[in-house]
């Protein structure tokens, strides 16, 4: 494996939780709704995905339970603030601790046990390419995921029926309303995609990144996400290049300072920050486009008239 | 935007504060930085709460917060622990050095010690630390005994004096062995960030080191060292069931007779401010068993650990140069408290930019 490649395969690993965590999160608020409990629910899919995995020996159950564990959760969101109508930064904010308390209870009984390591994929003659076999061809089924569920959403959201009527109810859930689509059902979808989609970030981190279950081991990488989802102004590409060019600094952060080059270490490590929030308001300088894609009923309640 | 802060800020300030009640009970108090979890610095601090409980039992209460973040947040997490009643704080990381004294101003009888600082700007409040670096010097070793690209990589996290101390301390240690040992350092601005500290340990191996050491609070390099098939050394805390086939040793931070000793002074009436600075000696710095290491590497690590616990030896004896070639200390002296506490260079070496 030449450094490069190394190099690589790191980015991808350190980009790919931020890309499905933010990838979700920007359906749930493209369908009006701000759920900043991301890192909670992460942090759930976290440990349960490693719990599943752990007790089953199965990568695969991981990934389910992962999934499930992040759904859930979106769940008790959704029926607090779509259906108890409760605010939904304070609801966000309090699904976030909760998650963070609830997994370290659960995870008690697994810290410090070994993990079970998501295998990557591997496809007979491509993978075996030298150098674009291993980076392109050799990675686990959530990192290919990651990019079809990114791919997915940027279609979905612009070219199909069920996609405008997301937008629709974030751009104005009264017309929705009025047109005969039922919001609050739209918004559960959407907040329980967001949720499997942290979910799927979380199980990543424990079964790929580092197969093992550490209190925390989210580490903030929620709210990273969260805010690459308004920095790319609600656009699914955006979004990807924003992850990957977060992941790219970071690591070439640590790649620098490991050959030895004497750029000091507190601005490299602000630098993903920095550059990434640079990057894409540079490529967002479309206002116009900017305020189309700003879902302008984004954290507003809504209660359909009896 | 200022609202959603305020919100954070109140929820932050609710974060799980476990205790249990009672009167009349001397309340002692803990601020971590990481959660006990971490089966590393804060898991070693929290074993010395659970030997104050198991030592005095129903004298005292103890009641702990994790997961505070060095800064402002950690002056309001010491405040409200002080207005709760808690009789004595112990605040375990340099980062707390400011807020502890700023609130310990505000609370004169209430016992403030903070771990790893040197500011001790009011009579109630003590620092302690310890010796880590003998640890590290012993880890040296092994590492140019054991390292075949003779380069270890070093997942270093702030550069303040104690860290900077601990990565000079390893590199003594290797150069006592073999002259020409190279370390690369990788600075990740963090105490605990697995996913990061994992990262890492991938540029590291990557660039060609064989042997992963940290200053940080997971177990995720270790971990990483094992899965590249490369060994590494636990720290804080003995990590070896993380990495059965890969950590050599680890140094391990025992606080808990120190713990207990500074909470019966409390008790006894006999507590005064005070500086600690122990080592291997009176055990506050111990290392786990030497393990996947051949007989000979075994028997000299013991020889060094021996002879650093005895005083015989001291890690930072000279001849020592710094970066620059200059000698700083001459044959056969010892650098004192002084310079070692206030540490802000690298000796001859290191390959690295130190970070100001």
């Amino acid at each position: 494996m030449t450094a490069l490649e190394a190099v690589l395969l790191t980015i991808i690993t350190a980009s790919t939780p931020l890309l499905l965590a933010a990838v979700g999160e920007l359906v749930v608020e493209r369908s009006g709704v701000l759920n900043l409990g991301v890192e909670g629910m992460m942090v759930m899919g976290a440990v349960c995905g490693f719990a599943g995995a752990y007790t089953t020996g199965s990568a695969a159950v991981g990934i389910v339970a992962g999934l499930g564990a992040g759904v859930a959760m979106s769940l008790v969101f959704g029926f607090l603030t779509q259906t108890l109508v409760t605010n939904q930064v304070a609801t966000g904010l309090a699904l976030t601790l909760f998650g963070l308390g609830l997994s370290g209870l659960i995870g008690e009984a697994f810290t410090g046990l070994p993990g079970v390591k998501l295998g990557a994929v591997h496809i007979p003659g491509l993978s075996d390419l030298p150098f674009v076999g291993p980076v392109l061809f050799g990675q686990d089924v959530l990192v290919y995921a990651s990019i079809a569920i990114t791919v997915l959403v940027a279609w979905v959201l612009a070219r199909t029926r069920i996609g405008l009527v997301i937008r629709a109810t974030g751009g104005n859930h009264h017309s929705a309303h009025a047109l005969g689509y039922n919001v609050i059902a739209v918004r559960y979808a959407c907040i329980a995609f967001g949720g499997a989609c942290s979910g799927l970030a979380g199980a990543y981190l424990a079964l790929a990144y580092t197969p093992q279950w550490i209190e925390n081991m989210t580490a903030g990488r929620g709210w990273i996400a969260l805010a690459l989802v308004v920095f790319a102004t609600w656009a699914p590409l955006r979004v990807a290049i924003g992850a990957y060019l977060f992941g790219t600094v970071w690591i070439m952060g640590l790649y620098v300072q490991g050959i030895g080059i004497g750029i000091p270490a507190q601005l490299l490590a602000s630098l993903p920050y920095l550059v990434t929030i640079a990057a894409l308001v540079l490529i967002s300088g479309n206002r116009i486009l900017t305020k189309t894609n700003t879902p302008a009923c984004i954290g507003q309640p809504f209660v359909p008239d009896r | 935007m200022r609202k959603l802060l305020a919100v954070l800020a109140g929820l932050a300030m609710s974060l799980a504060v476990a205790t249990v009640s009672g009167a009349d009970k001397l309340k002692v108090g803990f601020i971590y930085v990481g959660p006990i979890g971490d089966h590393g610095w804060t898991y070693q601090h929290h074993q010395g709460l659970l030997a104050v409980e198991e030592a005095f039992g129903d004298k005292v209460e103890t009641v702990y917060v994790e997961n505070v973040a060095e800064g402002p947040d950690a002056e309001r997490a010491i405040t409200r622990l002080a207005r709760d009643g808690a009789g004595i704080i112990f605040t375990t990381s340099f980062g707390y050095m400011d807020p502890t004294n700023k609130v310990a101003k505000n609370f004169p009888d209430v016992k403030f010690e903070h771990a790893t600082g040197y500011k001790r700007d009011h009579p109630n409040v003590t620092t302690y630390s310890a010796r880590f670096y003998e640890g590290r010097y012993v880890i040296g070793q092994i590492a140019a005994r054991m390292s075949k690209s003779g380069v270890a990589g070093y997942i270093a996290s702030f550069p303040i004096p104690e860290v900077v101390r601990g990565i000079n301390s390893f590199l003594l240690g290797a150069q006592s062995i073999n002259p020409d040992f190279k370390l690369k350092i990788v600075w990740v601005s963090t105490w605990f960030d697995p996913g990061k500290e994992a990262d890492a340990a991938k540029v590291l191996i990557g660039q060609g080191a064989d042997i992963i050491t940290q200053h940080t609070d997971s177990t995720a390099p270790l971990q990483i060292a094992a899965e590249q098939g490369v060994v590494g050394f636990g720290q804080a805390s003995d990590m070896i069931k993380f990495a059965p086939n890969t950590q050599l040793t680890a140094i391990i931070d025992d606080w808990a007779p120190y713990y207990v000793a500074r909470v019966k002074a409390v008790l006894d009436g006999t507590w005064e401010s005070m500086d600690t600075w122990d080592g291997m000696g009176p055990g506050m710095v111990a290392m786990a068993p030497y393990t996947n290491l051949p007989d000979d590497v075994v028997a000299m690590a013991k020889e060094t650990e021996a002879k650093i616990t005895s005083g015989e030896f001291h890690a930072f004896t000279g001849p020592i140069h710094n970066q620059e070639g200059e000698m700083v200390i001459g044959e056969g002296e010892v650098l004192d408290d002084g310079v070692l506490l206030g540490m802000n260079w690298y000796v001859k070496g290191v390959d690295d930019k130190l970070p100001q």
